[in-house]
This record gives C-alpha cells, sequence and structure tokens, in this order.
C-alpha cells in the first residue's frame, strides 16, 4: 500500500484514491457515476435524497456513497440486486409528486430526475389516482422562479445560500411531504451569485426567468469559453441556439471559480447577439468611408504604415477585452514605431462569493488587462490620447468610444461603429469578431491564461481581430523578423 | 377574525431580559432561537412574519432561516388563535380510547365547529394534534398551558365552562 | 407503583417510590429520602470510577436503543480539550409511553441529581435538560426543583440548563434533540461523527434519556451489584424498567418491574386484564415503533431487551399499547401511518414520501377503495423505507405497517372483499 494512498474496488475495479475520499468521488475514477441529487461537490454533504445508496462489503445494511469515506481494502458494488433496488424505490417516492411536466419544463434535456429514472427507474408508476401535492410557482428574485411541485427537496439551493453566499435566504418551510423550499415574504434571492441556485438545482424547480422556455436543452450547442465581465477569468459555457447565444453557464475549474458564475457574468451576453456589427471593411474615399475587400483594407493599412514608419510615432487604444493574441500582433505591427498603447478598465463594486477562497466579482470589469499590461500595454489612456493626437498613426482596437482625435491616420478594428463614434473619422476599419466568435486567450488577475472558443460566426466579413493583425503583420514582413 | 397585528418590538424591558438570560447559556446565540420563539409567543399570541424578523434581527440570523425553523415546530402559531387553544390527542392510544369523540364534543361545546378554526366570538381554537404523552390518561388535553388528563365527551361540558 | 394506583405486590418500587408523593418534589423533602448523597459521593470520585460502577450495574438506555449507559459513558474523550456537554433527552413522545412524564411530575430532583452525577462522570460543565414544549406540568415542576437544587448548590460547578421543544416528535432523536437547541430545524444528523465526537455545539456530547439518568443515582447509592441482580430472565437486562401502559386495560399506567418481567402478568395482574367482556387482541409493547404482537404473543413475552426480540418485537421505549377485540386493526395502523407522516422531518426521500403514502392507501383501503394489490404495495412500501434513512423515523412507520399485514391480514382482506363496511377517514 502506498503511502498517503487508499485502495479500494468499485464494481470490479480496483482505484486508488488519497485518504479522506468519497466513496462517490472514489466511483468517478473507476468509471462508475453513482445516481445521486443532494450530494455536489461544491457544497457541504447533507445525505439526505438517500439515491447514492450502494453495498458495501462488511456493513450491515447498505450505504450512501456521499457520505461513507473510502477505507483500505474496501469493496463497493453499486450495481447489486438491493442496491439497484433501493434506488429505485426513491426515485418511485420521488415521482409521486412530481407533476411530470417534462414537455414544458425548462430542465427536460439535462434533468438528473430523468436521466436516473431512464437509467434505473420504474416503468410504470404504482402510486394511482391519489391527488399529487400542489404549491403555485413563486418568485424568488430578479431572475429566479421557484416551482415546487418538481421540488425534490435535495436542498442544494438551500445549502449553497447557507454555506457559500452565507446569506440564508432560503430555507425548507414545513416537514413531511408537506415541506418546500420557502422564503420570508421580505427577502428576495438577489445575491450577487444567486443564479447559481438555478445551475445546482437538479430539476426544474429553480428557473431563469431570462431563459425561461427559450430553448430545449438538447438543442443547445456548448461551447467553452471564459468569461468577459471581470479579471476573474471563471471558465463557462456559451450555450448557444442556432448561433445565438441562449445562456451562459459556469464550468468547472477547482483553481478558478469551482462550479459557480456570479450574475453579472451570467447575463453578461446579449451584447454577444447584436445586429449592429460592421460586416465589411470600410476605407475612406474622399472623406467618406466605403465599403470594400480585405485586400484593398489591408493595402491601405500598409500604405499608411510604410509611409509613416522611419522614427514616427504611433498609439494604440485597445480593449482590455481583446485577446492576448491580437494585442501581441498589433504590438508587434507597430514595432518599427516610437509607440505607446493603453487600455481602460470599467469599474464597479466586488462581489464575492464567501464561501469559496478567492471567488469574486472583481471590481475590474475586464477580462484581460493583466495579459494587455504583460505585453507592454498601460493603464494610462489619457496620456495615449493625448499623444494620439500628434502621432503619425492610431490604432484603436475595439474600443469605438475613445473619442480619439489625431492628426495621423486612423485605423480602427472593431465590432460596432456607433453614430457618435469617433472612430467614424478612421481612415480604415477593420471588422473584426466578438469573443464569442473567435479562439483567444485571457490571461486572469492571478496570472492563469486561459483559452476560449468560437460559438458562433462572426457576421459578414469579420475575422478574429488575431487573423486581422496576423494579416497585417505578414503584409509588413515582420512575421519572419520576430522569430 | 379580523386582527391588527402590534406592529412595536417585542423584545424590549422585560422580555429582553428574559432572551438575554437564555443568550449567557450557550456559546451561540443561534441556541436562543427556540426560547426566543416562545417569549414572542407568549406576548403576542402568534408569530408573524414582522416578529420572525425582528427575531432574526435580534439574534443575527435570517428572517427566511427563522421561518425555516418556525414552520417545523407545530407549537408556534403562524396565525392568531382564539383565546383558549386547545389541543386534542387523538393518536392511536387516545383514539381506541374515545379521543375522537372528546375532539367532537369540544369542538361543538366551543363553537369552533372545524378543528384548527377558531370559534365566532374568538374565544376558541381547538386543534388535532398527535401523541400529547400521557397515554395512560386518555384523553389528554392542552388547554393553553394547562394540561388536562382523562377527559371524557362527559367531562367536555364542565371543562368548557370552566374557561368560558 | 402504578400511578394513579396503589402499587402491585408484583412491581419492584425503585424509581417510582415517591410517585403521587408531593413532598418528594421539594429540595428537603427529596434530602430528607436521601437525594443527592449519590451526587454528593460521586463529586468525591474520579469520574472514571463512576463511569465503572455504571458500566458494572449492567444499566443500559431507557430511551428505545438500549445502549448499555455506562459504555456510553466511556466514548467520552478522557483527556479534556474542549467543553463537554450532557444532553437529557425529555422529550418524550412516542406513542404509549409516559414513564419520563411521571418521573419528572414527580421526583425530579431524581432526574437532576443522576444527570448532574453524569455530567461529573463525563466531565461535563452543562446539562442540559430538554423537555418536549406540551410538557408543561413536567416543566413547571422541574424548573422549580431546579431552582431549589441550584440554590442548595448541589451541582457544585455544573450548571444544568432546562431547555424547551415546541412540537416535534423527532427531536426525540438524539441528534435532532442537539440541532433544535442548537435553534435549528430538528433534522437528525448524519452518522458519524457520533455526539461523544461531535455533539451539542460540536462539542463532545453524551445524551440520555430521563428514565436512565433517574436510576443512577439509586445504582450509586446501593451498588452496581445490587442492581445487577435485578433481572428475571436475562443477565444482559438488568435493573427495573417503568412500562407505560395504555389502551384497552382496566388500570392503564405506570408500572415498574424488574426485567425479564413477563408481559402477561404485567397486563393481567398489574393492569387488571382487559375492559369487562373483551379479550386482548394485540400489543404494541415498546411504543408505537415497533412490531405488533399478537395475543398469543403478548402471554409468552418475557419484558427485557432480548425477550421482546424473540417474541418478534423489541422492548423501546417500554410504552406498552393494548388493543382488545373490538379495535379495527387497519384502522389503528392508519392513525400510527399519520403519526409518522405527520413528524417526519422531511429530509429523507423514503420517510417524507413514503410516510404519506402509506397512509394515504391505507386510508382508500379503510373508505372501501383498496385494490387487491394494495397490501404487496404497502409491504414493498414498507421495504423501501426500513434501513435506508438517517434516522429510523421511516422504520417506525414500516414496523406497524409490516406486522399488522402479517398478523392481522384477515383484518385488511375484509376490507378489500367489501365485507366491511367503509370507515370515513378525515
Amino acid at each position: 500500500m502506498a503511502e498517503g494512498v487508499i485502495t479500494l474496488t468499485i464494481d470490479g475495479v480496483p482505484v486508488s484514491v488519497p485518504p479522506g475520499t468519497l466513496v462517490i468521488e472514489a466511483a468517478k475514477q473507476a468509471g462508475v457515476l453513482v445516481p445521486h441529487y443532494c450530494y455536489h461537490p461544491g457544497l457541504e454533504v447533507a445525505g439526505v435524497c438517500r439515491m447514492c445508496l450502494v453495498e458495501i462489503e462488511k456493513a450491515p445494511k447498505l450505504q450512501i456513497a456521499c457520505a461513507t469515506t473510502v477505507t483500505e481494502g474496501m469493496v463497493v458494488k453499486t450495481q447489486t440486486v438491493q442496491a439497484k433496488d433501493a434506488r429505485q424505490g426513491v426515485l418511485e417516492f420521488l415521482l409521486i409528486n412530481h407533476p411530470l411536466d417534462c414537455p414544458i419544463c425548462d430542465q427536460a434535456g439535462e434533468c438528473e430526475l430523468q436521466d436516473f429514472v431512464f437509467q434505473e427507474g420504474r416503468a410504470a408508476t404504482r402510486y394511482g389516482e391519489f391527488a399529487k401535492r400542489f404549491n403555485p410557482v413563486e418568485d424568488f428574485g430578479p431572475d429566479i422562479l421557484y416551482v415546487p411541485n418538481r421540488c425534490i427537496l435535495c436542498t442544494r439551493c438551500v445549502r449553497f445560500m447557507e454555506d457559500l453566499a452565507r446569506e440564508p435566504v432560503l430555507n425548507v418551510s414545513e416537514r413531511g411531504d408537506r415541506a418546500f423550499v420557502g422564503i420570508h415574504p421580505d427577502a428576495r434571492l438577489d445575491h450577487p451569485w444567486a443564479g447559481n441556485v438555478v445551475d445546482l438545482c437538479p430539476v426544474g424547480s429553480l428557473l431563469s426567468k431570462d431563459f425561461l422556455h427559450k430553448a430545449r436543452a438538447w438543442e443547445l450547442d456548448k461551447t467553452p469559453s471564459i468569461c468577459t465581465g471581470c479579471s476573474q477569468g471563471c471558465n463557462i459555457s456559451l450555450d448557444t441556439r442556432e448561433e445565438v447565444v441562449v445562456r451562459v453557464r459556469p464550468r468547472s475549474n477547482l483553481e478558478v471559480n469551482q462550479y459557480f458564475i456570479c450574475d453579472h457574468g451570467r447575463m453578461h451576453y446579449p451584447w454577444m447577439n447584436r445586429g449592429d456589427r460592421i460586416e465589411a471593411p470600410l476605407v475612406k474615399h474622399n472623406g467618406e468611408l466605403r465599403a470594400t475587400d480585405w485586400e484593398e483594407a489591408f493595402d491601405r493599412v500598409v500604405t499608411i504604415l510604410r509611409g509613416a514608419a522611419g522614427g514616427g510615432k504611433a498609439v494604440a487604444i485597445v480593449s482590455p477585452g481583446a485577446s492576448s493574441e491580437a494585442l501581441a500582433l498589433v504590438k508587434r505591427l507597430l514595432s518599427g514605431f516610437d509607440w505607446k498603447g493603453a487600455f481602460q478598465v470599467v469599474m464597479g463594486d466586488e462581489a464575492p462569493l464567501p464561501g469559496v477562497p478567492n471567488l469574486a466579482l472583481r471590481a475590474e470589469r475586464v477580462p484581460n488587462a493583466k495579459g494587455a499590461e504583460r505585453l507592454g500595454y498601460t493603464r494610462d489612456y489619457a496620456a495615449a490620447l493625448a499623444a494620439a493626437a500628434t502621432a503619425s498613426v492610431v490604432f484603436v482596437l475595439d474600443d469605438p468610444d475613445c473619442g480619439v482625435q489625431t492628426a495621423g491616420a486612423l485605423i480602427y478594428a472593431g465590432t460596432v461603429l456607433p453614430a457618435e463614434s469617433t472612430c467614424r473619422n478612421a481612415d480604415v476599419v477593420l471588422p473584426i469578431a466578438n469573443v464569442a466568435e473567435e479562439e483567444g486567450t485571457f490571461v486572469n488577475r492571478d496570472g492563469r491564461e486561459q483559452r476560449y472558443f468560437p460559438a458562433k460566426p462572426a457576421p459578414g466579413m469579420a475575422q478574429p481581430a488575431a487573423w486581422v493583425f496576423g494579416e497585417l503583420v505578414a503584409a509588413m514582413g515582420l512575421a519572419e523578423a520576430q522569430r | 377574525m379580523s386582527v391588527t397585528e402590534d406592529t412595536q418590538p417585542v423584545f424590549t424591558g422585560a422580555v429582553l431580559e428574559a432572551l438575554q438570560a437564555v443568550l449567557g447559556r450557550y456559546p451561540t446565540k443561534q441556541a436562543a432561537l427556540l426560547p426566543a420563539l416562545w417569549l414572542a409567543q407568549r406576548e403576542r399570541g402568534w408569530i408573524s412574519d414582522r416578529v420572525m424578523a425582528e427575531v432574526a434581527e435580534v439574534l443575527g440570523l435570517t428572517p427566511a432561516y427563522v421561518k425555516g425553523v418556525v414552520t417545523f415546530y407545530t407549537m408556534y402559531h403562524q396565525h392568531p388563535v382564539g383565546k383558549h387553544f386547545v389541543q386534542v390527542c387523538t393518536t392511536s392510544p387516545c383514539n381506541i380510547c374515545g379521543a375522537e369523540g372528546v375532539l367532537k364534543a369540544l369542538l361543538e361545546q366551543t363553537g369552533a365547529r372545524d378543528a384548527g378554526a377558531t370559534s365566532p366570538d374568538g374565544n376558541w381554537t381547538v386543534i388535532e394534534v398527535e401523541c400529547l404523552g400521557a397515554c395512560g390518561f386518555a384523553t389528554p388535553v392542552l388547554v393553553n398551558d394547562d394540561f388536562i388528563e382523562s377527559v371524557t365527551v362527559e367531562k367536555v361540558p364542565a371543562l368548557v365552562r370552566k374557561y368560558r | 407503583m402504578g400511578f394513579p394506583h396503589q402499587p402491585h405486590p408484583k412491581e419492584t418500587v425503585v424509581l417510582s417510590q415517591y410517585f403521587g408523593d408531593p413532598d418528594a418534589r421539594t429540595y428537603k423533602g427529596w434530602v430528607k429520602r436521601g437525594g443527592y448523597e449519590a451526587l454528593r459521593n460521586a463529586l468525591a470520585t474520579a469520574p472514571a470510577a463512576v463511569v465503572e460502577q455504571v458500566k458494572e450495574s449492567g444499566l443500559r438506555g431507557r430511551g428505545g436503543a438500549g445502549f448499555p449507559t455506562g459504555l456510553k459513558w466511556s466514548f467520552m474523550p478522557k483527556a479534556k480539550t474542549r467543553p463537554h456537554y450532557v444532553c437529557v433527552n425529555a422529550d418524550e413522545s412516542e406513542p404509549g409511553t409516559f414513564k419520563d412524564r411521571e418521573i419528572m411530575r414527580w421526583t425530579p430532583h431524581a432526574l437532576l441529581e443522576g444527570a448532574a452525577i453524569a455530567a461529573h462522570a463525563i466531565q461535563a460543565e452543562v446539562v442540559v435538560i430538554y423537555i418536549r414544549g406540551e410538557f408543561t406540568e413536567p416543566w413547571a415542576i422541574t424548573e422549580k426543583a431546579l431552582a431549589e437544587a441550584d440554590a442548595a448548590g448541589v451541582f457544585g460547578t455544573i450548571k444544568v440548563y432546562l431547555h424547551r421543544g415546541a412540537g416535534a416528535y423527532i427531536c426525540g432523536e438524539e441528534t435532532a434533540l442537539m440541532n433544535s437547541i442548537e435553534g435549528k430545524r430538528g433534522n437528525p444528523r448524519i452518522k458519524p461523527p457520533f455526539p461523544a465526537v461531535a455533539g451539542l455545539f460540536g462539542m463532545p456530547t453524551t445524551i440520555n434519556n430521563v428514565e436512565t439518568l433517574a436510576a443512577v443515582p439509586h445504582i450509586l447509592n446501593r451498588g452496581a451489584a445490587w442492581y445487577r441482580g435485578l433481572s428475571l430472565s436475562n443477565p444482559q437486562s438488568t435493573g427495573t424498567k417503568l412500562f407505560s401502559v395504555c389502551g384497552h386495560v382496566q388500570r392503564p399506567g405506570n408500572y415498574e418491574v424488574t426485567l425479564g418481567f413477563p408481559l402477561k402478568d404485567l397486563l393481567y395482574d398489574l393492569c387488571g386484564g382487559p375492559l369487562p367482556g373483551r379479550t386482548l387482541k394485540a400489543c404494541i409493547p415498546g411504543g408505537s415503533s415497533v412490531p405488533i404482537l399478537t395475543r398469543e404473543e403478548t402471554e409468552a413475552c418475557l419484558l427485557d431487551y432480548e425477550g421482546v426480540v424473540a417474541s418478534g418485537s423489541m422492548l423501546g421505549s417500554g410504552g406498552v399499547i393494548v388493543f382488545d377485540d373490538s379495535t379495527d386493526m387497519v384502522y389503528q395502523i392508519m392513525r400510527l401511518a399519520r403519526f409518522y407522516a405527520h413528524e417526519s422531518c422531511a429530509q429523507c426521500t423514503q420517510c417524507r414520501e413514503g410516510t404519506a403514502w402509506t397512509t394515504k392507501i391505507l386510508e382508500r383501503i379503510l373508505a372501501g377503495q383498496g385494490k387487491t394489490e394494495d397490501l404487496d404495495l404497502l409491504l414493498d412500501l414498507s421495504e423501501n423505507m426500513t434501513g435506508k434513512t438517517i434516522c429510523v423515523l421511516s422504520d417506525s412507520c414500516a414496523a406497524p405497517i409490516v406486522s399488522g399485514i402479517k398478523k392481522f391480514r384477515g383484518e385488511f382482506d375484509a376490507y378489500l372483499a367489501g365485507a366491511r363496511s367503509p370507515v370515513p377517514v378525515g
């Protein structure tokens, strides 16, 4: 037996895990998912749903895998007749008061009650003609509805609010089969991290109003991404339906956000779908921007850069929401210049999730300030804007509201071009993809580099900024020089 | 029965002192929750949402937490009850000794009519409860804090008269 | 003594000696009767030696589980690094049981003395006596006794507090009781950890039933060997026990007998047997949570931990519910199931849903709407409710259902066949 390792057998598969590991976690290592409801790796163990009953050799009765710690030589069997019967029994009890309104339930398709009944449940009900428990839908908070009839009392939501949010606004009310998840009439489920209860709910009992009846779970494509709502760098999934982002959900990353995201990040997506995008490169002809192709646009940029090169001054005003790749290529493009790059950071209130160390909605509401700083961009935004006035070349990367004025050439690469933007004065406008449409890297506040991936196509001719600046770097002959 | 809730704080003066005596016993303020609710109910006759919020404030809890606890314990009234609150045990051992008849007689004699309802004069609320722990003295009845043993249908009229 | 009756010659009167004697409730009266001598002696004895005496006596928990008391005390940490607690379970709520109520009403000092001895034995600073909210009279009497004893300074540095429950049977489960004291819903906790490791406020805690603790001063006064000698059948069951007898007998009440005493003698001699013209049909010997015995089983049953198990039930709390031939067993089993459905804390799925569902099926059978497969369904649901939850409330609901169907199937079948008039259930 290796030092600090416990070896046990789960359904005949030997596994070695650290001491203190729960059987339900050890089972995952053996490739066995023990059905469960109240257990969640990010929450305190409750041991109440009794779904994860398994047989453990030498134990006098079935044990719950979520509250049993591994011991050396333990033999766990999840598929014995007794264990399966017991779990089938739990499923039957859970279903007797469940409305089975799956056709109109948001959770359908990603419902753990559906899944485990599908796997292990009875083919038919024995409940007969008895009336099911009925309680009306309740409005719990700005984005959360509670459908008590679907609730299986797993208490994940109650424990999240109590142990992690440390704001126990939810309770279990009443007892016996009259019990439900309750709230005080004067309270709201509006904690900055409250939305996680919707993800945690294994059934369709807690619903996001934003996502209500928007899409069926099986129609969604899920793309791994990184939240752009602040500098924490929470790992997320962008859930799209027919190339529209309809929902943001957390992806687990124990180092960054465990299993959670804040409500600010959760709601930080509608702009990804906005329709007023720049769809073609634009170049200035006789003082007017006109649509063109990429070739002409690149030619115009190269001409400007070659004309201004040789000791000229250049300024880059960039968005700290741009990928590190794009920011690095902008910098390389300006390598022949006396250049200055800066960005502006939008600030807000910090909102921690108290029960998880080092997890908060950060005051810095941008995803890649750290990445920009590492590349030499500074926070001296005002100085950069002042320098832009006299620079020979100014690049603006997706910061249309910067208000830049320059006597030199202005090149704007961006997703949108608002009517009042001074970037309308640009010599060249390059349409780029937003974060949901490209692959890239952000560096979070702790210096962690994290990749994100495209969830939908960019509109029209728009291209990822890294591709746009990569082409320009190549056209300028700077690509080889750097290698 | 229409009730105007007393919106003055409960925990002042002697009530607050009584609560502070309990707080001194335990390592957490939360442990004083059941005693605090008893004190509040003794003062007000029931525990309103407002009182739950006040108890939460006093003990450093949230109103929802307090409500979860209040709804667990059947002796805390979440609604106003009659001046005389009558609990009749009807669990099996009392049932076989005639408890259902006692309940019926109490409902009739008090005018409360239905278990859980309050009589029109506001004087009586009669409820059916599970085991009162005096099975050898069937049927036990609690009238407010008075524990009355061996109530029979015949004894009900006198019992009601005593409190009327 | 079989309060409210005179003692019967077949009783062994220890705990109940002063039942009915109001003077014994007072501190002075209790001291006059030899009270607090055991505590005084215990406080002058090493805690381990007190534990040893209780172990030696063979005393087992009187609340229902029958765990050896001295052994339980010995689980507490010997080296004291944190506060220790004694919890007293005075949440007597098991249908059929009303013995702790009598102890608190008549001999509150016996409880206080025993609890203080326990505190000394396990090195606890604080004793919390949790009394169910409905016990207004036992509360008032015990509160007065405590004030007098405190004023007399008998507890030394040990603090004794009363804590009032508020209507929840499940708070008689030891960890639910601790949660309740802590100001929480009375939800039983998953175990381990056990209370001796992490109990009240997360500290090492011993919890004992009222009757258990009330026996301790007698053991210390008269010696472990004396107590051990009180045994009529199995040497693992020692001492006297209060049996609360209710239902269809001529003289219901509490009776104290030596363990191993025949149940038949308890019912026919001490309690005067069935009501005139009636015969005994069934008996639940240990509170409503244990299996029902038939008349034959009842009459052959010896009242000790092993004897009742041999008869097919459990000694439990010693709450004896007697049903005569006038009883509709189906109706009574429904009442018991309804009790558990009312009291389920709602944590575990099987209990929350199962207690309510089985109640509905029993109501359906009584209403004449039963289906032929209902009995098999009840048995199958009962199987799913047994041995699978945090505490045994769910099992307790299943016990009378399973034993009832097994032993009184004819009564169920009569409803199912329409041979019996439907009973309205409200």
